[in-house]
């Protein structure tokens, strides 16, 4: 009997769970130990990576909106994350987790607590500023000194004249600079925090984005709401990538007048001040020298462009045009303390209620309650190694939600083997041979667990789609753990009870098996009774055939209740035949 | 002795049997009592909600030396003199201290005075704030995500059994599990927070699920009517909740168990609000689905269906086979 085909499919079956489980591990240690981040380590880990509120950290989410309190659009607010970011990292913080959420919510999570500063910079409105360029420096912060030695410029002494002797004529003027102004320049850090926007009527210190300059820039002359659109385009002649712009009529008129200025500058070499400099959340995203005086407002910027380049640069004119101002929805900090308390409860919590069930599986199934408890193991590791793979691949982090999700499947879990166990009863009650009970209970129970547990993913992913942070962590779980549950169910439970059933422990219905066709009630109808049953594929029933003749063996004589029992309600097996 | 085996086999073969469909009436009755009940629950107990609803700042000062809560006042006072705090002892250990919203700058100011008066760091001081317009969106969304659920769910049934019938009891029933748990829960005085809210989003799941179990196997029994002749159209959905009672017990039993494991420790430790707060509405939500697919959707069922002329036929050849075979004997 060891090698008739359902044994042997049911080994093929283990083999490719085995294979299954072994490519999964070898994807996260191709993370751990062979690809790496951006900074050098490791790129994914053995352990799951925690949310926020297992680990400790900030989070603080912020609403989007536009001056007319309109949402953004898609882009503005795929703009608004990556001005966020970049503030963020300007604060020293490192790894913090940046995402959109729900069409104008922006999640901020920061391990460890976040300071008001960084707060409040997080928290600044991203403005798009047109400014003119008055003075350039490189970026040092430091010089030779008399002594060869590279000094720090000294911290700009309060006493210092501050506002400007002559009174500057245009926003290019180099009377803005004042001394104090000057110090400022030469000390200024590219590298160090900045609070929020300078006022609009004031010159402003602003770093090239990379941080390759420093400029001294005027007074703000337009703000980006002027940019009707901005598009990445190539020059006919050259062939070189121009930026190209379009303004509205007020962006016009104002853009014609200063690039008659600028022009002026370029042709009496006053350089630099024929440059202007576009500003986006005080650092100059571009700084091109004016060619021409441009009295159409579609001015064009060329450069050492890219496609990419120019592209990212339309993208920053076009959606940093519009001003976004950032709402505090809710803030959270959670001490790193609390985080791993709870997370102790949670596993605690975990470990309680699988002992629990295991005892309630092996009381009400007997020996059979060890499938339940194999079932769930395989389930563990399974779900714990994609868990750990989805940290890396798609940033999963588990939080609260998401281990209770975990804990309360545990239960939903075992139920599938409920099913199935109930139904391999019923089978055996029908007077059914155990590995006949096996097959055909399979049959039914299967149908079963696919419908009903379709629903269950199927609240998952509406929760998941509609769902905030908190909600989702909890939806993910649950329904990752039930597709990996009927994974399990089909590739792990069917097999190893096709497998089971040929033992003689469980295929002679050993008392402590679980399946013992005597305490369940079996029936013995004699041979004439059994019929071909139809159930599922009829190649099945006939293979499990040859183990029924000794099954039937073993069974005792039928007992009177069911007979009476057929009195009140008719055999059972009068409709078994045109079953489905 | 009584053995859950035997028991099993009882039920599977209709020698014991409860009647779900025959006395539906009665279980109808109770059903409504129970919904009704549970709507009138805010009216003498009005529901708490969170302040992730409400709105307003949270301060948590873990695990300090010492659980004095006009500590807590004054902090908070000192900072803003007329402050409404709500102080409460949580975890046993652990200091939660509500306020109005406070502007970041005197949140920083009350986290400082907190962590001053009860000597702890100031890292070890949780604080949250939330906006008013987040609970909103958070109930509107988790709305809109149960309207569409019901609208699948009621689709997806509809194609499966064939039926309208069938998903109209099961959402039905569902919606029976939905008050009756958020009653219990708003009985118990609990607060309905954002990780309560998941709970319930779960008890949909799982209620259906329970249900779609049980319809299954009613699902196989009716199909059978059609041949046979031995038992109503009501005797055949009662026969197939009978046969899969032992499994909702077991299924009950089972998922309830990890549930209960989570509030014992919640109870013991009084830690992890979130994970109480989710266990809690699961915990009871589970009880109550079984107790619905039981007696009200299947119950339910059987009642929409009975009026549909080719059952009446059926159901009367059948009273009438048993009266001849009762004749005969």
């Amino acid at each position: 009997m060891a090698s008739t085909s359902p044994t042997r499919h049911a080994w093929r079956v283990l083999l490719g769970l085995l294979i299954v489980t072994a490519v999964l591990f070898g994807i996260n240690s191709l993370g751990v130990y062979v690809f790496k981040t951006d900074a050098g380590k490791a790129a994914s880990a053995w352990a799951p990576e925690l949310a926020l509120d297992l680990q400790g950290g900030t989070q603080i989410i912020l609403e989007a909106a536009t001056p007319d309190g309109s949402a953004p659009s898609q882009e503005q607010l795929n703009q608004a994350v990556s001005i966020i970011r970049q503030r963020v990292d300007a604060s020293g913080v490192a790894e913090a987790d940046i995402t959109t959420e729900g069409g104008r919510n922006i999640v901020v999570q920061i391990p460890g607590p976040a300071d008001q500063q960084t707060r409040d910079r997080i928290q600044a409105s991203a403005k798009l500023e047109f400014r003119a360029v008055i003075q350039t420096a490189a970026p040092a912060t430091e010089f030779a000194g008399e002594d060869g030695k590279s000094t720090p410029y000294p911290t700009p002494d309060a006493s210092l004249q501050a506002t400007p002797t002559v009174k500057p004529t245009d926003d290019s003027d180099p009377n803005w600079v004042t001394p104090k102004l000057q110090a400022e320049l030469l000390a200024f850090d590219c590298n160090a925090e900045r609070d929020g926007n300078a006022p609009e009527d004031e010159p402003l210190i602003a770093c090239e984005s990379d941080g390759s300059a420093k400029y001294i820039l005027g007074p703000m002359e337009l703000d980006g709401t002027v940019i009707n659109d901005a598009t990445a385009g190539r020059e006919q002649q050259s062939g070189r990538w121009t930026v190209n712009l379009e303004m509205d009529a007020k962006g016009t008129k104002v853009f014609g007048e200063i690039s008659q200025r600028l022009n002026a500058n370029r042709l009496a070499n006053l350089s630099p001040r024929d440059q202007f400099a576009f500003v986006l959340d005080g650092k100059v995203i571009s700084a091109p020298v004016m060619q021409a005086a441009i009295l159409n407002g579609k001015p064009s910027i060329s450069g050492n462009f890219t496609q990419e380049s120019a592209k990212a640069l339309a993208d920053q004119l076009k959606y940093g045009a519009l001003p976004l101002s950032f709402t505090v929805q809710s803030s959270d900090t959670v001490s790193a303390t609390l985080g791993s308390q709870q997370l102790q409860y949670g596993l605690i919590a975990g470990l309680i209620g699988l002992a629990l069930v295991a005892l309630y599986s092996l009381i009400t199934y007997r020996a059979l309650g060890w499938v339940i408890m194999a079932s769930i193991a395989v389930m563990g590791v399974l779900t714990y190694i994609i868990i750990a793979i989805l940290a890396w691949r798609m940033g999963f982090r588990l939080s609260l939600a998401g281990v209770a999700g975990l804990i309360v499947s545990i239960g939903f879990t075992a139920d599938s083997f409920i099913v199935y166990f109930e139904r391999i009863r019923d089978e055996l009650r029908d007077g059914k041979s155990i590995t006949a009970s096996v097959e055909d209970g399979w049959g039914r129970a299967k149908r079963t667990i696919y419908i009903s547990k379709s629903i269950n993913v199927l609240a998952a992913v509406v929760l998941f789609i509609l769902a905030d942070a908190t909600v989702k962590g909890f939806a993910f779980t649950l329904g990752l753990t039930t597709l990996i549950d009927v994974f399990i169910f089909v590739i792990f439970t069917h097999p190893v009870m096709q497998l089971l059933a040929r033992t003689r422990f469980f295929g002679g219905g050993h008392k402590l098996s679980g399946l013992d066709p005597h305490s369940l009630g079996a029936v013995y109808r004699g041979r004439a009774q059994f019929r071909d049953v139809t159930v599922g594929s009829t190649g099945r029933a006939a293979r499990a055939k040859g183990a029924r003749g000794e099954a039937e063996k073993r069974q005792t004589i039928a007992e009177r209740k069911r007979a009476e029992s057929f009195a009140a309600y008719g055999s059972k097996d009068a409709g078994k035949d045109s079953d489905s | 002795m009584f053995s859950m085996n035997e028991f099993g086999n009882n039920l599977y073969s209709g020698k014991t049997s409860f009647p779900f469909v025959a006395r539906r009436k009665l279980w109808f009755v109770i059903a409504i009592l129970l919904v009704v009940g549970s709507a009138l629950v805010p009216l003498f107990r009005p529901v708490q909600f969170s302040i992730e609803f409400t709105g307003g700042s949270q301060f948590m000062v873990v695990d300090p030396s010492s659980r004095n809560q006009s500590l807590a006042t004054e902090a908070v006072r000192s900072v803003v003199s007329d402050a409404t705090t709500k102080v409460v002892i949580v975890n046993d250990k652990d200091v939660r201290v509500q306020t109005d919203q406070m502007s970041p700058k005197d949140t920083q100011l009350v986290k400082a005075a907190l962590a001053d008066a009860f000597d702890v760091k100031a890292d070890e001081v949780a604080d949250s704030f939330i906006g008013p317009a987040w609970g909103a969106n958070v109930t509107r969304q988790s709305l809109w995500g149960l309207a569409i659920f019901l609208a699948l769910t009621f689709l997806i049934l509809g194609i499966y059994f064939r039926t309208w019938k069938m998903s109209a009891a099961s959402i039905i029933g569902l919606l029976d599990v939905l008050i009756i748990t958020v009653g219990i829960y708003a009985l118990a005085g609990f607060e309905i927070s954002p990780a309560a809210v998941i709970g319930f989003l779960t008890i949909l799941a799982y209620s259906l699920y329970d249900t779609t179990v049980v319809f299954d196997k009613v699902r196989e029994n009716t199909a059978e009517d059609v041949n046979q002749t031995t038992r109503t159209f009501g005797e055949s959905v009662n026969l197939a909740v009978n046969q899969t009672l032992i499994r909702s017990i077991n299924t009950s039993v089972v998922a309830a168990l990890p549930v209960g494991a989570i509030l014992f420790i919640g109870a013991l430790w009084f830690g992890a609000e979130t994970l109480t707060s989710i266990s809690l509405s699961i915990f009871v939500g589970i009880l109550v689905a079984t107790y619905s697919t039981l007696f009200v959707a299947a119950p339910l069922y059987a009642a929409f269906r009975e009026h549909e002329p080719a059952l009446i036929a059926h159901d009367k050849k059948v009273m009438e086979q048993r009266e001849r075979s009762a004749v005969n004997a």
